[in-house]
């Protein structure tokens, strides 16, 4: 077999029908482009969701669960496979939300290996008092540096500043929609009711956005002394620890050991967001599907026109086996048109699918202040272009694999008749 | 005997559709090398499809097919293929350049698959045949804009570029005008004279016939006269 030769005789039928080369290369240009923008568009879609979800919550949250259903006394007194206690109504136990030691273990787990930070937090629930009006939200009290460090707070900021909440200890930054139902701006007051009955009047230093609904509508900022005073409670009184690590995945592993050595529950990122990886899954799936829909129909596109290509050919291929082409020659001869076609209309769909995703990366997209996005979020990377191609070549070559066989298998004798 | 070029013995050949039909009957010759041979007789009488087995193109056969001393019935598709490539040349009623390609390239092509010789010697021999056929000047055109006369002269030299033991012709000048038919028969003549090469057509045509060596007319499958 001569691979040069049939090269010279495939490019030779591509250039002659000029017209029908391109239609069958655009067929695999669209497939492709398209392929490569649902590609980049949903996976940045995914990404953006992801980091919003993962900006806004710790990898690992440490606290108390307060649960009322404990097992009684009776149970830890009298047991055995003979009797069975039965009590009812049994009494809540007064339980402190406090994690014990919390200020001990910040500084613990602040030096284990893998620790991007660690940020200590007294959060309640709390009445916001703006005249006659009461808004529930959540008030925490923070290290403002650290929780700085975790959640990088400065870029959330819409008006005033956190650093205020260092000079001023009766400051507050309040979420930017809370602030606005509240109908209040840098400057003004506004008085905080815990449940438990205290009451505190704070200044508002600063209002923040962190594109996400349930938090910028329920939570402001505070420094911990300040929620330890409401709440009556001694200054080592700490209900949250926020861990960020460098490496997200590694939480889990992380959480799990935390909260065997601390005997405490520890709640990573993963199970906090378990709606947000499953939608991911999801349009993982549909884009999965919608881009190989499109690389199959670009492949029937191509295998009808090599068809209709070979069925024009009866007479060349009768020829070129009269002169002494075997069938491996002929296969050849057509399986590279079909290679070149899905070559060239491939690359040609990877610059247009990466100029499409490039035109969407900056067209302006208005979502107004709840979600944190300028234009549509479109990732770039090289595997999805490499993907596109590789789809694309074993779609042309399939497509085009059927005809050239038919090809070969041509009788000449019955074409040279006539 | 060392230059008898093609041996058929006890060819039978059947038709299947519409229904079992006997083609050729128990066909026994030889040829030897230099002989300008053809094959004659009416529409049906089953000398194109004798051509077609001898061609090496139809395996569907009974009987024994030898040339150059090889037994060629029972081999593989691919391994004909290259014996055709190598010993053996073509010329059909119509034509059948391939159009998209130059006239040099059209007889390029066999050399090239062979890969006996480089592009530029292939590309000196190919003109070396085209002016045989007096056809050197068209070399750069597109075969399709040729005349018939003229692609069948072109197509002459593409069944020579090889060497080839033995040309076969399929109504070479069925096409033809009588000026072109009398070219055509004049270079077959000077290849089988000059270059010893083998001719062996199928032909309607009674003074291309007589011009050749030896006659062998065929009538119902059987070979009636002219078989050795």
């Amino acid at each position: 077999m001569n691979l040069s030769l049939s090269f010279q005789i495939a490019k030779t039928h591509l250039l002659a029908k000029k017209r029908q080369t391109l239609v069958a290369m655009l067929g695999v240009t669209f497939g492709i482009a398209m392929f490569i923008v649902m590609i980049s568009f949903m996976q940045g879609v995914n990404q953006f969701l992801e980091d919003s979800a993962l900006d806004a919550s710790p990898h690992v949250r440490i606290y108390n669960d307060v649960n009322t259903q404990r097992p009684s006394i009776l149970d830890a007194v009298e047991n055995g496979d003979d009797q069975m206690n039965i009590v009812y109504h049994q009494k809540p136990k007064q339980q402190l939300t406090r994690i014990k030691n919390g200020l001990q273990m910040v500084s613990m787990i602040e030096q284990m290996p893998g620790v991007l930070g660690v940020s200590p937090e007294v959060s309640s629930q709390a009445f916001f008092n703006n005249g006659p009006i009461q808004i529930s939200g959540v008030i925490a009290g923070i290290d403002y540096p650290r929780e700085n460090r975790l959640y990088n707070l400065d870029s959330r900021i819409k008006t005033g500043s956190f650093k205020s909440l260092l000079a001023n200890p009766n400051g507050i930054v309040l979420g930017a929609t809370l602030a606005r139902k509240l109908n209040v701006k840098v400057g003004d007051k506004v008085s905080v009711t815990t449940p438990l009955g205290g009451n505190i009047t704070l200044r508002v230093v600063g209002t923040f956005g962190f594109g996400i609904g349930t938090v910028d509508n329920i939570r402001c900022y505070t420094s911990i002394s300040t929620v330890q005073e409401i709440l009556g409670k001694d200054a080592s009184y700490i209900t949250d620890i926020h861990i960020k690590m460098d490496d997200p995945l590694q939480a889990i592993a992380f959480g799990k050991t935390l909260s065997k050595q601390f005997n405490t529950y520890t709640e990573d990122w993963s199970t906090a967001n378990q709606a947000i990886l499953a939608g991911e899954k999801i349009r993982n799936v549909m884009t999965f599907v919608v881009s190989m829909t499109l690389l199959v129909v670009a492949g029937f596109g191509i295998y009808n026109i090599m068809n209709m290509n070979v069925i024009n050919k009866l007479k060349d291929i009768a020829i070129l086996k009269a002169t002494g082409f075997g069938g491996k020659d002929v296969v050849a001869v057509f399986l590279l048109q079909a290679i070149i076609i899905g070559l060239a209309g491939g690359l040609l769909g990877l610059v247009i699918g990466f100029g499409i995703s490039y035109l969407l990366s900056i067209s302006p997209f208005e979502t107004g202040d709840m979600i944190s996005l300028k234009t549509f979020p479109v990732v770039f990377r090289v595997e999805y272009y490499v993907m596109g191609l590789a789809f694309g070549l074993i779609t042309t070559i399939l497509a085009g694999y059927f005809p050239s066989k038919k090809a070969s298998k041509i009788d000449p004798v019955a074409i040279l008749r006539g | 005997m060392s230059n008898t070029v093609l041996q058929a013995s006890h060819i039978n050949k059947y038709f299947y559709e519409p229904e079992k039909f006997q083609v050729l009957e128990n066909v026994n010759f030889e040829v030897k090398k230099g002989e300008f041979l053809s094959i004659v007789g009416k529409s049906g009488c089953g000398k194109s499809t004798l051509l077609y087995i001898l061609s090496t193109m139809d395996t569907d056969y009974e009987g024994n097919l030898e040339m150059n001393g090889s037994r060629l019935t029972g081999l593989s598709q691919d391994r004909l293929a290259d014996f055709r490539n190598e010993h053996l040349g073509f010329v059909f009623q119509f034509h059948f350049l391939l159009a998209e390609f130059t006239v040099l390239q059209n007889v390029m092509l066999p050399a090239q698959k062979l890969g006996k010789y480089s592009t530029k010697e292939i590309e000196a021999r190919a003109y070396e045949k085209l002016k045989l056929v007096n056809m050197e000047d068209y070399a750069r055109k597109q075969s399709s804009k040729l005349s018939g006369g003229q692609q069948q002269r072109v197509a002459i030299a593409r069944a020579l570029i090889n060497d080839p033991t033995i040309i076969m012709g399929d109504e070479p000048t069925g096409n033809l005008d009588k000026a072109n038919s009398n070219l055509v028969f004049d270079i077959f003549r000077k290849i089988s004279h000059e270059n010893h090469q083998t001719i062996i057509t199928v032909t309607h045509d009674p003074d291309f016939a007589k011009g050749g060596d030896r006659i062998i007319e065929m009538s119902d499958g059987k070979i009636v006269s002219g078989g050795r």
